[in-house]
């Protein structure tokens, strides 16, 4: 329905991390002071592709090696000189690894520093439990200064990407290794604090991000054929959350579904749970990582067994419906 | 060759050193050991002419850039800053008090001089390696000066950030090691011992020199020689100090490293100092 959705290839499929290099070099050939400070990971993260797009982006990218507490320092001091300084390694290590450096350095300072690791989630798949990094989104929600992007395909992580740069302050970009389909065109422009309605409905709201985008689609066009009618929000921006669009939606459908790839502790469920708690209390569901640890099998069996797939999200928002 | 200067520097560095007891004091709390110890290198930076700095133009480009990796030495910082005039003496008073600017721990956000804020210990050498970082980036001459304590060495990032120094060459980064031996738990060679401090980052790759830290002379023409140096090695130095340093019942205390005076030994402690500011008037 959205104009967003225009001018899409659905069988191009492309991981939101691959979004991350290249964009990087578009920052920076329009003039952006952006330097990427990367642990041993600029291949899988893709800044490599940053310092390989031009020969003086390459003084640009600071390896740090393995040291992830030491990459978000020296991205703050990068920060601190002037520079826009994005870190990577993966989102385990980007961020639970580096927590303390992140709260008390690039948050309590209010530095431009953005935390934006890759092969967040399960979608890491059979590195396993170790690697699959599913309170992120809580860790940083909670700091103060922080704010949350979860980008759903390769366009809109383009577009995080730019919002973050372009943003004062400490932000954190969750990005995925699964290659997804194409949601949004690519000329897409996300905003701070906004959300995106990607499809209006009248019976269910169902309030997702991230890969988990894609199945919330599927999930209605299922549900449609049931008779039930669901509206899909991508809150891309968890913090700050755009609170007006999901109340308005709920006071609508009466309900509220929230999926994420993602423990339903402290992530978009909770945020969701707690706007709808002050200004508009529904019924509401939650898909999600139930307080466990990932393990090894490929993104689709994970996805199917841990119960984030559409089918789940189906089975929800029907038992969500009935007791409506 | 420092004898006259010197001597009005040791005059700044004992009004500071009350005015870190008076500030704590008033508070009721803060960390008086590790600050009086770090005090006459402060001095040596901020004083002596090693710094380039300027407190009308806190932003100047051109400037140096010191970070206090042991942030818990605030009082000192403030004492410092305040005396070079990027704040009102007078605000010292309301160190650690709701409202204050001047919080238990250095807040860039809200002190004029402050780079960064600091507190958690291990991560002020890291950010100086990122400042170091930029400013080769940026063709930028200025030189970062860390201080840092020989306990938060105890700390791995210490390393991480030891090991990317000295690997990017960042000859513009002055690391000084507040030697004064204890932390919290004790001595730091009894509680988890982490010298030698200064072979540990020779071995990676720095150039490393040992110092009186309460001779400002030795300290002002150790940090000149470095900066003059031009080398492409980052530089540590170990400077030998005595926590407490000044006010003889808190020499070589831990019990004095986070521990206010009271009423009557703040009086004390600003009495020893006044008498020994008067003998060497």
């Amino acid at each position: 329905m959205s104009a967003l959705c225009l001018d899409i290839d659905p069988s191009i499929k492309l991981a939101t991390r691959a979004a991350y290099g290249p964009t990087l070099a578009n920052l920076a050939d329009s003039g952006m002071p952006v330097v990427a400070v990367d642990a041993d990971l600029t291949g899988s993260t893709t800044t490599a592709k940053f310092a390989s797009a031009k020969p003086e982006y390459s003084a640009r990218l600071f390896n740090c090696g393995i040291a992830e507490q030491n990459m978000i320092d020296v991205a703050a001091g990068l920060a601190l000189t002037g520079h826009i300084a994005f870190t990577g390694s993966f989102a385990v290590f980007g961020t639970g690894r580096a927590y303390d450096q992140i709260r008390n350095t690039a948050c309590y300072s209010k530095l431009n520093v953005k935390i934006a690791p890759t092969h967040a989630g399960i979608s890491v798949g059979p590195d396993g439990g170790s690697h699959q990094m599913l309170e992120d989104v809580a860790l940083m929600r909670a700091i103060p200064n922080m704010r949350v992007l979860v980008p759903a395909d390769y366009n809109s992580a383009c577009a995080a990407i730019k919002l973050a740069a372009d943003t004062s302050g400490p932000v954190y970009i969750r990005m995925g290794r699964a290659a997804v389909g194409q949601i949004y065109g690519k000329d897409v422009q996300l905003n701070m604090g906004a959300s995106c309605v990607l499809r209006e409905g009248q019976d269910v709201t169902i309030i997702a991000n991230g890969v988990e985008i894609k199945e919330a689609l599927e999930a209605a066009d299922i549900l449609a054929q049931r008779g039930i009618d669901a509206e899909i929000i991508d809150a891309f921006c968890v913090k700050p959350l755009d609170e007006d669009t999901i109340i308005r939606s709920v006071q609508k459908t009466g309900c509220a579904l929230v999926a994420e790839e993602h423990s339903v502790m402290g992530g978009l469920g909770d945020a969701v749970a707690n706007a709808i708690c002050r200004r508009h209390p529904v019924p509401c569901a939650f898909v999600g990582m139930r307080d466990i640890f990932g393990k090894s099998g490929e993104f689709d069996e994970l996805m199917h067994y841990f119960g984030l797939d559409a089918e789940a999200i189906v089975k929800a928002a029907c038992q969500l419906c009935e007791n409506d | 060759m420092f004898s006259v200067h010197t001597d009005s520097l040791e005059r700044i560095a004992r009004e500071m050193r009350c005015n870190v007891l008076s500030m704590i004091g008033e508070a009721g709390s803060g960390h008086p050991g590790g600050s009086l110890s770090c005090i006459d290198i402060l001095t040596a930076l901020y004083f002596g002419g090693v710094l380039k700095h300027n407190p009308t133009d806190p932003d100047m480009a051109e400037r140096d850039r010191f970070i206090l990796a042991k942030g818990h030495a605030a009082p000192a910082l403030y004492a410092t800053l305040s005396k070079a005039g990027y704040f009102p003496e007078e605000e010292l008073k309301t160190l650690r008090k709701l409202g204050s600017r001047l919080q238990g721990h250095p807040d860039s956000s809200l002190v004029p001089g402050v780079e960064v804020s600091t507190g958690s210990l291990g991560q002020g050498l890291s950010i100086s390696c990122g400042i170091a970082c930029g400013l080769q980036l940026q063709n930028q001459p200025g030189y970062v000066f860390t201080l840092m304590g020989d306990g938060e060495c105890e700390e791995g990032q210490v390393w991480e950030a030891a090991m990317f120094a000295a690997h990017r060459k960042l000859g513009n980064l002055v690391a000084i090691v507040d030697g004064n031996g204890l932390q919290i738990d004790g001595r730091v060679q009894d509680v988890c011992n982490p010298e030698n401090i200064c072979n540990k980052f020779a071995a990676f790759g720095w150039e490393t020199c040992e110092v009186d830290g309460h001779d400002i002379g030795a300290l002002i023409d150790t940090l000149s020689k470095i900066k003059a140096a031009d080398t492409n090695s980052p530089h540590l130095v170990m400077a030998h100090t005595v926590k407490g340093k000044g006010v003889s019942f808190m020499e070589d205390e831990a019990g004095w490293h986070g521990k206010a005076p009271n009423a009557e030994q703040l009086k004390a402690a600003l009495d020893e100092l006044h008498t020994e500011n008067e003998v060497t008037a």
